[in-house]
């Protein structure tokens, strides 16, 4: 049988003429007969051949339904289906481009969208069981989160049964020095159980050994690969080798393979071991990050629980002064602590680019069903020319695939452009943003879905064109339609323009929030303002004294730079990350008991908050008079004051910074408060000491410069006064304050300038949309316009005709997307900021612009209708 | 013709075919005529069904076709059972007497 198939079709491929020839005989031959048969029962021979053709039908049309079967005309046939089809959509330019561009746009947002979503969000982090890495966090009464201690992480590694290994980490900023420049390196100070925790160790060398992780230990280190190739020409020789580390020898004992990904420290490039050095009540110090491996099967929740009950129950039985009586402990999976911060802005953004889909999927339909009216006279032609059924249908999935395909490669270009866009884009927190690339799964899903659609929405007139009445439709050619279409592409146009007003009214809102953050008072004076951090690296300022000359002459000479006008050093700078907090212990009054508040600490020079210029309100501020030596003085900020002594007055007071029993310090002024954390954050505790009446000095301070230009151009000079004095000491983090602001809303402006890019493709597309249903209905309408002209209807009554029906259909959209609006922004609630996601005045000035652009995309085609010549569409008929 | 015509019942034409060519080799038009006579005239076969399904048919195996000279010179292709084709006769000969009868039981029972 397969034999026999197999043989026929081969025959047919090679000798096509002698194929045809036979079904050519045989059809001629049944003619023949028939027309025979008719004869002996008595008709004139002209009578039996006509009554023979009616029998048998069109005689073209049997031939090429007998001549199709088989396999061997597949390709042929789809081939030229092709051909045709590439024919009639350059024919038709516009329609092409427009549903190219739509379903490239629809495809390309949708797949970089998911393409930068997905590792971050979805994808598990890139170790060996991976969903066995838990993040242990403590949680404040207050419900703010605590760092780790290193007492309770000693704690849960010799009680935590839940657990494989618990490691605790920090933050670690070396300069590496030798031949080359000095270079600050970004690493960590890690336990030695670190990498074990991720599952993953150095692809040659050793892992670190709990002999390693002492106080006074050896300098050991492990390199990223990156950093290895990058300084020491990827040598292998360097296993064993000493590098100089801030000014400190480090023995090299491994590299870590190419692809590790650290990510809770993504920019680190080399670990060494922590080393923790438990004296002076260091070990409650909130200043680690503890992450931990379960045991196999143990679920996360279960983990969670024994974490809790440890912790407390170590809370209850020595009652360390750092912790909280109540605070409250969890272990949670690694991917979910990491993510927490940008989970809700990825998926409203990834809702965002969905409704876009839709809509693009929406136009694309629109398009094609646009298209298949204006075509019905055509198809009406085919068939009546003896075109089968199922070819009609085969030849417009040929034509939608055709689309599609086109749509998809340059979609494709789209999301890859897209990708690397979101990349640059993507603010700082981002985590895994090295991860991201082009998801090529994601892209076929996109594609399979628009395709689907395409052929879907290509069909609808294929199988009308083929059932329905050929005749009306062959005389009308292509002036008429079916109300059934109009209605829906209407429904289509409603939908495009409600999906577009949820987009709209979400960039609105987020546009709104980010003005309100702007409009936030700072506390200080940010403009002409540079700022960079200035740390001590070698063992020549091992001696306290010499790190406060050093600062003491850097200073000194910053301010001799030109164009300098203000300079000033502080232990932290607003907006910059810094996170330096300690307890304020307040004396018991007359009035009011003794009691602590959690307060941001500045050790500053004197000068600096008249550099920030950080208003005074009472009192007196800091100056050259409070040294080393003088009594301890101290500046709160104004809401401290207000917490501690209501309208009382601060001056004169005391409090305990830090350790409660520490000397005591005197409040000698008041100042407002500053935003320290970040701009949407209202954390306005804060106390300012000089640096030289501080028990220590802080080894890294920032700098902060006023200009009186362009505070960036200042950089160079400064950073060569700061060197002047010491060149071995690093400059980092040169930014300027505008700069600082700009970032610390840089997720809430991705979200923005993604929803708004979305938004007006949104509006574009829905624009789109009304203008080609009024174009059409237009177009279909001319001969019942030039009626209307003829029985006296003015060009105005037309013009009003026609953008009524524009308008009606904007409007059923603008309502019902006021109403998915109001349910779609709820998910926006945490991004927003002090703008109520009911905002009156956003959705008023969206419900206008969506209103002025659909008046715009009305008044074309009804300009056209106003100008249909009522004699010249009569004539036509 | 006493009864009315209609065409032929969907998935019979294959069995129709080839019980009419198990009593003898015919050509398109001999089938055709050769059904219409035999149900009287109630089955009318579409020229271009048939065509097609005998070139299915034959495809598979189950008839041999052949060009024979007709009377007036021209070549008319004939079709004829292959034992396969009479195998595949009598599966569906069994399959639709069994349907017919379930059938005919369903609609005695509602009388």
């Amino acid at each position: 049988m397969l034999w026999r198939q197999l043989v026929r079709g081969l025959r047919a491929l090679v000798d096509r003429p002698g194929t045809d020839r036979d079904v050519a005989d045989e059809v001629q031959d049944y003619l023949e007969q028939a027309a025979a048969a008719h004869r002996a029962r008595g008709l004139s021979p002209d009578a039996a051949l006509r009554a023979a053709r009616l029998e048998l039908g069109n005689v073209t049309g049997v031939r090429e339904r007998v001549r199709d079967y088989g396999w061997e005309n597949l390709p042929a046939s789809l081939l030229a289906d092709l051909r045709y089809a590439a024919r009639r959509l350059r024919l038709a330019p516009g329609f092409t481009s427009v549903t190219i561009l739509t379903l490239a746009l629809g495809l390309g947002a949708t797949t970089a969208i998911f393409s930068a979503v997905h590792p971050i969000l979805f994808a598990s982090l890139p170790y060996p069981d991976a969903g066995r890495i838990t993040a242990i966090v403590e949680t404040r009464s207050d419900g703010g989160r605590s760092s780790g201690t290193f007492a309770m992480y000693h704690a849960f590694g010799e009680r935590a049964r839940a657990f494989e290994t618990i490691a605790v980490l920090k933050p670690w900023q070396p300069t590496l020095m030798g031949a080359e420049q000095p270079e600050r390196l970004e690493g960590q100070r890690v336990s030695a159980s670190y990498l074990h925790v991720l599952g993953v160790s150095p692809s040659f060398g050793r892992d670190f050994q709990p002999s390693d992780d002492r106080l006074n230990g050896p300098n050991v280190v492990i390199l990223s690969d990156a950093l290895w190739r990058r300084r020491f020409g990827g040598d292998r020789a360097i296993l064993g080798q000493q590098v100089r580390l801030d000014d400190n020898g480090y023995v090299v004992i491994g590299v870590m393979p190419p692809g590790f990904e650290n990510v809770l420290a993504p920019s680190a490039e080399l670990w060494a071991p922590l080393q923790y050095d438990l004296s002076e009540g260091r070990a409650w110090g909130h200043h680690l990050r503890t992450v931990g491996r379960l045991r196999p099967g143990v679920p996360v929740a279960q983990a969670s629980l024994e974490i809790n009950a440890l912790g407390r129950g170590v809370v209850q039985e020595q009652h360390p002064e750092t912790y909280d009586p109540n605070a409250q402990f969890a272990a949670l999976s690694l991917q979910d602590e990491l993510t927490r911060s940008v989970r809700p802005a990825l998926l409203a953004i990834l809702g965002a680019v969905l409704l876009v889909l839709v809509i693009a999927c929406v136009n694309v339909t629109n398009l094609l069903l646009a298209r298949g009216v204006q075509r019905r006279g055509e198809f009406a032609l085919r068939v009546a020319l003896g075109a089968g059924h199922g070819r009609l249908v085969r030849q417009l999935l040929t034509e939608s695939l055709l689309l599609a395909l086109v749509g998809g490669v340059v979609g494709m270009a789209v999301a890859v452009v897209g990708v690397r866009a979101l990349v640059a884009l993507s603010p700082p927190g981002l985590p895994r943003a090295g991860a991201i690339h082009v998801d090529a799964a994601v892209f076929a899903f996109a594609l399979g879905i628009t395709t689907l659609i395409g052929l879907a929405s290509g069909l609808i007139p294929a199988l009308q064109a083929a059932r329905g009445d050929q005749h009306e439709d062959l005389q009308h050619g292509t002036r008429r339609t079916a109300g059934g279409h109009r209605r829906t592409r209407s429904a289509l146009v409603i939908a495009e323009v409600a999906l577009a007003l949820v987009l709209l009214v979400s960039s609105g809102l987020l546009l709104r929030s980010l003005e309100r953050l702007f409009a936030i008072p700072l506390g200080f004076d940010a403009s002409r303002l540079l700022t960079m951090q200035v740390q001590t690296a070698s063992h020549r300022l091992d001696d306290d004294s010499a790190t406060r000359r050093f600062y003491a002459a850097a200073l000194a000479a910053v301010r001799q730079v030109p164009g300098v006008t203000d300079a000033a050093l502080t232990s932290q700078l607003p907006l910059s990350s810094d996170d330096d907090e300690y307890g304020a212990h307040f004396e018991a009054g007359p009035a009011q008991g003794a009691e602590t508040y959690d307060v941001f600490r500045y050790a500053v020079s004197a000068g600096y908050l008249e550099t920030m210029r950080i208003p005074l309100r009472r009192g007196r501020l800091l100056d050259e008079r409070d040294g080393v030596g003088a009594p301890l003085v101290v500046v709160i900020s104004e809401s401290l004051a207000r917490e501690r002594f209501q309208n009382g007055d601060p001056i004169g007071q005391r409090l305990r910074i830090g350790p409660a029993d520490g000397p005591p310090f005197t409040v000698v002024g008041v100042v407002g408060d500053v935003k320290q954390m970040s701009l949407a954050l209202d954390q306005p505790e804060a106390v300012y000491t000089t640096a030289s009446q501080w028990r220590f000095p802080d080894r890294v301070m920032s700098l902060v410069v006023r200009g009186r230009g362009d505070a960036a151009a200042l950089a160079p000079a400064v950073r060569q006064g700061v060197w002047a004095v010491d060149k071995d000491q690093p400059v980092v983090r040169v930014a300027t304050m505008d700069h600082l602001l700009a970032a610390s809303a840089a997720e809430r402006r991705f979200a923005l300038t993604l929803f708004s890019a979305f938004a007006l493709a949104a509006l574009v597309l829905a624009a789109a949309g009304i203008y080609g249903v009024l174009a059409g209905s237009v177009a279909e309408r001319t001969r019942e316009i030039g009626v209307r002209a003829a029985l006296g209807a003015s060009r105005r009554d037309i013009l009003a005709l026609v953008l009524r029906h524009g308008m009606t259909l904007t409007g059923l959209g603008v309502a019902f997307g006021l109403a998915g609006a109001v349910a779609a922004t709820q998910a926006l609630a945490t991004m927003l900021f002090s703008v109520s996601r009911l905002d009156p005045v956003t959705y008023c000035g969206v419900v206008a612009v969506l209103g002025g652009v659909a008046t715009l995309a009305c008044s074309v085609p009804a300009w056209r209708a106003a100008q249909v010549d009522p004699a010249t569409t009569l004539r036509a008929e | 013709m006493d009864e009315p015509t209609t065409d032929v019942i969907q998935g019979t034409l294959d069995l129709l075919i080839l019980k009419t060519l198990s009593l003898e080799p015919l050509h398109g038009y001999g089938i055709a005529r050769r059904i219409e006579q035999i149900s009287r005239g109630v089955f009318k076969v579409n020229p271009g069904s048939l065509l097609t399904a005998l070139q299915r048919l034959e495809r598979a195996g189950w008839l041999d076709a052949e060009w024979r000279q007709t009377a007036n010179a021209r070549r008319a292709r004939f079709y004829a059972l292959t034992r396969a084709g009479r195998r595949q006769l009598e599966e569906e000969t069994t399959d639709w007497t069994r349907r017919v009868a379930a059938v005919a039981r369903l609609l005695k029972a509602e009388a």
